[in-house]
C-alpha cells in the first residue's frame, strides 16, 4: 500500500468538514469511483471522525485525531485513529425497529451501522492508545493526467 | 461553515424551516436550537426543507428524530421536504423513511 496522505486534526467538531473535504477530494481525483461512492465515503469519514472526537472528549484528551489514506491498484483505505478509551463495536445497543414508537427515543448511535453499509470493508482495531477505524473501498485508480511541466522548467 | 436556517410562516398552520449547508456534529446543534425555539413559540406543524442541504450525517438525523419526538409530545408533527438522492439515501439506509413523512416539495408537504 502507498501512503498518500497523513493528516492530523484537532479533536474539535469544526474540523470534521475539513477531513471530509480532503478525503473526498483525494478519492475523486485518484480513484475510479462513481459519485455516489464518493458521497458514501464522505459520510463514512464524517461518522468515524465524529466518533473519534467524542472518544477524545470522553477521555479528556487534547491530542489530535489522525487520518491516514493509503492506496494500491485495488483499493483505497482511510484510517481514522483516536486516542480514546476504546470500545467494542459488537456491544453497541440495538435500536428498536423503526415502526416501534420507542425508536424516537434513540437520537444517537447510528454512526457505526451507517459506516458498515457505506464502504466495502470496515475494521475496528483497538490499541493501547485508542481505536483505529479503517474504511476500505475497492476499485482501481483513476486515469491520471501526466503532470504538466512547471513554468520555468 | 455556517448553517442557513430560514423560517417561513406563509403556509399556516405549517411553519417551513429551510436548511442550507452541511449538517454534522458541528452545525447540528444550531438546527436543534431552532427546532426547540419554534416549538417554544407554539409552532406545532413544522416542515423541514432539506433541499438546500449539501451533507447530512447521523448527528443531523438524530436532531430530526429529536425534533419529531418533541413535536409529537406536543400533539404536533414534523415533516420533511427532500428530493436529493444522497440525502434520502441516509434516511433509507437507517430505515427512517418509515418514521418521517418525506415530500417532494413544500407545496406537497403543506397540502397534507
Amino acid at each position: 500500500m502507498d501512503e498518500i496522505l497523513e493528516l492530523e486534526i484537532p479533536a474539535r467538531a469544526e474540523y470534521i468538514a475539513i477531513a471530509r473535504l480532503v478525503v473526498s477530494s483525494l478519492a475523486t481525483s485518484r480513484r475510479d469511483l462513481a459519485d455516489e461512492r464518493i458521497d458514501d465515503l464522505k459520510l463514512a469519514v464524517s461518522e468515524a471522525c465524529t466518533n473519534a472526537i467524542e472518544a477524545h472528549r470522553a477521555a479528556d484528551s487534547d491530542e489530535h485525531v489522525r487520518i491516514e489514506v493509503q492506496e494500491n491498484d485495488d483499493k483505497f483505505e482511510v484510517t481514522i485513529e483516536d486516542r480514546g478509551q476504546g470500545f467494542d463495536p459488537e456491544t453497541l445497543p440495538l435500536h428498536p425497529p423503526v415502526t416501534d414508537p420507542e425508536r424516537l427515543n434513540f437520537e444517537r448511535g447510528l454512526g457505526i451501522p451507517l459506516i458498515r453499509t457505506l464502504v466495502d470493508v470496515v475494521e475496528f482495531v483497538p490499541s493501547a492508545k485508542g481505536t483505529a477505524v479503517r474504511l476500505t473501498l475497492y476499485g482501481g485508480p483513476a486515469e491520471l493526467e501526466p503532470p504538466e511541466e512547471f513554468p520555468g522548467d | 461553515m455556517e448553517l442557513g436556517l430560514e423560517v417561513d410562516d406563509s403556509h399556516p398552520p405549517y411553519t417551513v424551516l429551510a436548511v442550507k449547508g452541511e449538517v454534522d456534529v458541528y452545525t447540528a446543534p444550531r438546527l436543534r436550537e431552532k427546532l426547540v425555539e419554534l416549538v417554544s413559540q407554539g409552532k406545532r406543524q413544522i416542515i423541514v426543507d432539506l433541499e438546500g442541504v449539501e451533507f447530512l450525517d447521523s448527528t443531523g438525523l438524530g436532531v430530526l428524530v429529536g425534533g419529531l419526538k418533541r413535536l409529537r409530545s406536543h400533539d404536533g408533527d414534523l415533516g420533511l421536504v427532500c428530493t436529493q438522492h444522497r440525502i434520502l439515501k441516509v434516511f433509507e439506509i437507517t430505515g427512517l423513511t418509515k418514521v418521517f413523512s418525506i415530500h417532494d416539495s413544500i407545496e406537497a408537504a403543506v397540502a397534507v
